[in-house]
């Protein structure tokens, strides 16, 4: 009797690995596909950052008046304020400089974001940070007649951080603390809350309306130096934050109870990415208006490159964010002379119809 | 025993702990009364939807008896002699107000509900996968490019939220719907959406930049839903078509039930998988494109109604959540028509400034006070 | 001497008590088996144990230290633990998911260590050789079947490099041949480096059969503990199951058999005499 069961289950055993061994076709692909990206990470994050080179010097060298690059590295190195094309080339560094900034504050908000959340449809937006700032900047130009950029970075940094503060705060109540669903609903029901009354001040004043309508669609266009240099400090600590917690989103990653048992004390950590991310995208969304999209759309490209490994997806979305933005912001400018596309309009429309390929091919479209 | 079973069926989350203490008198007993107190307060949900739409067309501004109202409609129908003024204030203006925000806000209500279940992704919803923004794409286009408005402007509503939802299935269906792990199909299929929402939600910001500012302070009244344009010919549409999708939301609420025990088991217990989740996600398009052609995608309806509903009775529910949709667009347009103008110096609100302004912190002290593992 | 002990232990989820003033020992350098019907509160016991479950009373120490007073990666170092049915992110390979359980070996700042000679790396090439996963280590964890999935857990605890580990029911889904291997590879563990282990298993015989140290709980509370063959007896099975059964001693190793009896067979009367003396020899 024992003997037969051995062989049985023997038989079985062999039974249960033929059919894998015929099944290789999908498998043999997605293996390749591993074997490809395995080790070759470098390689590819120094390919990103090449595009990201070639991103910026496009951004110096196109626009209205189209400069050969020769005279852009010329215009770097030795400045000419008499030359015509020099005075172009420097008046595009601000905002190919914030187009860097808010396209990589953005980009590593949104991969952090996905980790913090445990959720594909998580952004950094979800945190209520772009809801919570486009409600300061209407309530600032409502009540107290901002008009400048350099009024609303104040006023957008404020109400971001408060809007995300309070997110983080009601997802927290409980016993569980901030749970991913409870996190993306509490920050969505705010959301929905904060751009209803901003909606309500939108109807009934037509002036507030007139100049929040600019602000709203997100553009690296127009600010110089003053506004731009305020944000350092907040993005540097936020990029610091994130940048440092890529194991943290790899435990978070095998679910709160694995977490806990390798020591990771997970309501903390889930509450230090999320002040990163809250620093890094409220300055974004402060310098730049509220670019929506990016932060989701490049950390699922990424994971193409990487796999589920948040320590590459961290980097390679610091990189390959501003280049999509500065892109956007380059075809913008050409787009429908003789106005400009703002590249908050341009980097969605542009990305949209990468992500959706990226997500019909199925692949990095999970977490 | 075969109760216990059907129940599983029904309601799998409890099923475990219901076999579990089956068999402990008191805890059975508790659970019971549990089960009862959803069903009850459906009900409760069911007799404030009646209230505020008796509220909203007999109370405000100008307030109807009872009587009145008998008489205004008795006359409406028979022909006969109409009290001046009051007949059409109630004829022409509240009653199909009230019917149409009824009416929008069980099909949004129901259409979150299906996304979010079906999906099994509470951030799921028509305002988040891309349906209200094309619709509102289209219609922009139509507002602002070609200038149109009232019926034109619903019309081309209806066919961007079809559009989209075309869309969206064409892309979702080359990784088929019936996914084999997990519910990445379904992740495929919000994704697609929300990629498509977004290039959307630009096209809107970047019209509205362009426009002049009277016709995009005009669109942006339609952005947010409203009821102001509520007339008999939108119920005509609306009320056949809700004729035809509630039916058939009723009919794949089983078959969805047993979906969310995974797509093996339910094909186990003999579902088409493949054909209900089409269904599904049909009803649901259907649904939020219907309602916001008459008015709009008045905002976060359908986000909202579902988890508040399933908090309100304590389990998910497709009838609760489309008549927690009602409630929000009729308390919300009650709001708005009657009392916002009281404090903004006369400005009609369009609703859905409202929906998100009520329902959001209701949701949120929902979140805060409920200590659900799953909340 | 015990490493793990639960002091008037009382865990609860909400308002819901389902352990109260309970105390028990996990003895060092043996395989623990918790055993108890569905419900009786095992898995939160072991919840309680691996501090996913703060206790509303009581304490769980280890070494004489509360468990909460201690910073928790290093408590992770030397306690790990394997919640039942956890889940792998998509796309990760075996190896990657094993080397995250070095996690509480390495400093928040550092992202990286590299080197093949890492001890990082050596606990993760140590782990996948003892769960025979080094073969797989560069195959997406999400297509194994479920026998290899299951040791690549394992290993992920093994990379822990704990002295303690606890299981919460490692051995679900496994058909009888995996169920083996598993138990099998953990009492390896257990030998070799002394590991202090403590499993929640369903299954009595194999609890029986690979058990030092058997704790049997019912209700919330702990009804017998001891050797596999003091504490399983008809007695038990019926107290705790409630249901009836011969036990006998299983041919391979000696230890207690459940033979369980159920409402369509009525065993032959002789069965029960040859039950006894089994045992006594067994004893």
């Amino acid at each position: 009797m024992t003997s037969t069961t051995a062989a049985s289950s023997g038989k079985r055993e062999r039974t249960v690995t033929a059919p894998n061994g015929t099944e290789t076709g999908p498998q043999l692909y997605v293996r390749a596909e591993v074997r490809a990206r395995k080790g070759k990470q470098p390689a590819w994050l120094l390919a990103a950052v090449v595009v990201l080179a070639i991103a910026c010097g496009a951004s110096l060298a196109v626009g209205a008046r189209a400069i050969p690059l020769e005279t852009v590295w010329d215009a770097l190195a030795h400045f000419d304020p008499a030359d015509g094309n020099h005075a172009v080339v420097h008046a595009r560094i601000p905002r190919t400089v914030l187009g860097l900034l808010a396209g990589g504050a953005l980009g590593l908000a949104g991969a952090a974001m996905q980790g913090v959340a445990r959720n594909p449809l998580a952004d950094p937006g979800i945190m209520g940070v772009n809801a919570g700032a486009a409600l300061a900047v209407v309530g600032g130009i409502y009540l107290f007649g901002i008009t400048g950029l350099t009024g609303y970075i104040w006023f957008a940094f404020l109400g971001a951080a408060v809007a995300a503060t309070v997110v983080y705060l009601l997802a927290s109540t409980g016993r569980d603390g901030a749970t991913p669903v409870k996190l993306a609903l509490a920050g969505a029901a705010l959301n929905a809350g904060l751009y209803s009354l901003m909606n309500v001040v939108l109807v009934s004043s037509q002036d507030t309306l007139d100049r929040f309508r600019f602000w709203q669609v997100g553009s690296v266009a127009g600010r110089d130096w003053s506004v731009i240099l305020p944000g350092l400090p907040f993005l540097a600590a936020g990029a610091l934050l994130v940048l440092c917690s890529g194991r943290v989103l790899n435990t978070l990653a095998l679910g709160d109870d694995l977490a806990r048992g390798l020591g990771q004390r997970v309501g903390l950590s889930r509450g230090i990415v999320a002040l990163g991310v809250v620093l890094l995208c409220g300055s974004a969304t402060a310098l730049a208006g509220p670019i929506a999209f990016l932060g989701l759309v490049i950390p699922h490209a990424v994971r193409f490159f990487t796999g589920p490994d948040y320590r590459w997806i961290l980097p390679f979305s610091l990189a390959l964010a501003p280049a999509l933005l500065l892109g956007a912001d380059v075809v913008g400018r050409v787009a429908l002379p003789p106005g400009e596309v703002p590249a908050g309009i341009m980097t969605a429309i542009i990305g949209a119809p990468v992500f959706v390929w990226l997500v019909r091919r199925g692949k990095g479209a999970s977490l | 025993m075969s109760r216990t079973v059907e129940r599983a069926i029904v309601e799998p989350e409890r099923t475990v702990g219901a076999l579990k203490t089956a068999k402990k008198g008191p805890q059975l007993y508790v659970r019971a009364e549990r089960a009862a107190k959803g069903f009850n307060r459906t009900w409760l949900l069911a007799a404030a939807v009646v209230i505020l739409f008796v509220a909203s067309i007999l109370l405000g501004s100008y307030t109807v008896t009872v009587p009145d109202f008998f008489t205004i409609v008795w006359a409406h129908l028979t022909g006969g002699e109409k009290i001046p003024g009051a007949s059409f204030i109630v004829m022409e203006n509240k009653l199909p107000r009230a019917i149409v925000g009824l009416l929008t806000g069980l099909a949004f209500g129901l259409s979150g509900a299906l996304f979010q279940t079906m999906l099994r992704n509470p951030l799921a919803s028509p305002d988040v996968i891309g349906i209200s923004h094309g619709a509102s794409a289209s219609a922009v286009v139509a507002i602002v490019v070609f200038g149109a408005s009232g019926a034109t402007v619903s019309a081309a509503a209806l066919l961007g939220a079809l559009a989209v939802a075309l869309l969206i299935y064409l892309i979702s269906r080359g990784g088929n719907l019936r996914g084999s792990r997990g519910n990445a199909a379904g992740n495929r299929l919000v994704l697609a959406g929300v990629g498509i929402a977004a290039a959307l939600g630009a096209v809107v910001n970047f019209l509205m930049t362009r426009a002049d500012i009277r016709t995009a302070a005009e669109a942006l009244i339609w952005l947010n839903g409203s009821l102001n344009p509520a007339t008999w010919e939108r119920i005509g549409t609306l009320l056949p078509a809700l004729c035809v999708l509630l039916p058939l939301a009723a009919g794949l609420a089983k078959p969805l039930r047993l979906l969310e025990l995974g797509d093996d088991t339910a094909a186990g217990l003999g579902v088409r998988v493949g054909a209900v989740r089409l269904g599904l996600v049909l009803t649901a398009v259907a649904l939020a494109a219907v309602a916001t052609a008459a008015a709009g995608p008045v905002s976060f309806v359908a986000f909202l109604a579902g988890p508040i509903a399933r908090r309100v009775t304590g389990k998910p529910s497709l009838p609760a959540s489309a008549l927690t949709g009602a409630v929000i667009v009729l308390a919300a347009d009650y709001f708005a028509y009657n009392l916002a103008p009281l404090l903004l110096d006369g400005t009609v609100l369009p609703v859905g400034v409202v929906t998100g302004a009520l329902g959001a912190p209701f949701l949120l002290w929902l979140l805060a006070t409920s200590n659900r593992k799953d909340a | 001497m015990a490493r793990l002990s639960a002091r008037d232990l009382t865990l609860q989820y909400e308002q819901r008590r389902v352990i109260e003033g309970l105390r028990t020992e996990i003895p060092e350098g043996k395989v623990t088996m918790i055993v108890g019907a569905n419900g009786c509160g095992k898995s939160t016991l072991l919840r309680g144990l691996s501090r996913l479950l703060r206790p509303a009373a009581g304490a769980v120490t280890l070494d004489g230290k509360d468990i909460h007073s201690r910073p928790a990666k290093e408590l992770a170092r030397t306690l790990g633990l394997l919640p039942q049915q956890p889940t792998a992110p998509d796309g990760i390979t075996v190896r990657d998911l094993v080397g995250r359980g070095r996690y509480p070996h390495q400093a928040f700042f550092r992202n990286w260590s590299h080197g093949d000679s890492s001890p990082h790396d050596l606990a993760v090439r140590n782990a996948l050789d003892a769960t025979a996963t080094t073969e797989l280590a560069d195959r997406i964890v999400d297509e194994l079947s479920g026998g290899q999935r299951q040791r690549v857990w394992i290993a992920m605890a093994l990379a822990q490099e704990t002295e303690v580990l606890l299981l919460d029911e490692p051995t679900t889904y496994l058909d009888l041949a995996h169920q083996v291997e598993v138990l099998d590879l953990v009492t390896d563990l257990n030998r070799r480096r002394g590991t202090t282990v403590a499993i929640v298993l369903h299954d009595l015989n194999l609890a029986a059969r690979y058990a030092d140290h058997v704790i049997a709980m019912k209700d919330g509370a702990v009804v017998a503990e001891g050797t596999g063959i003091d504490v399983i007896t008809e007695e038990l099975v019926r107290t705790v199951f409630g249901l009836e059964s011969r036990v006998v001693p299983d041919p391979v190793s000696g230890t207690p058999l459940i033979v369980p009896i159920g409402r369509h067979h009525y065993p032959a009367p002789q069965a029960t005499e040859t039950t006894k003396p089994a045992l006594e020899i067994a004893s």
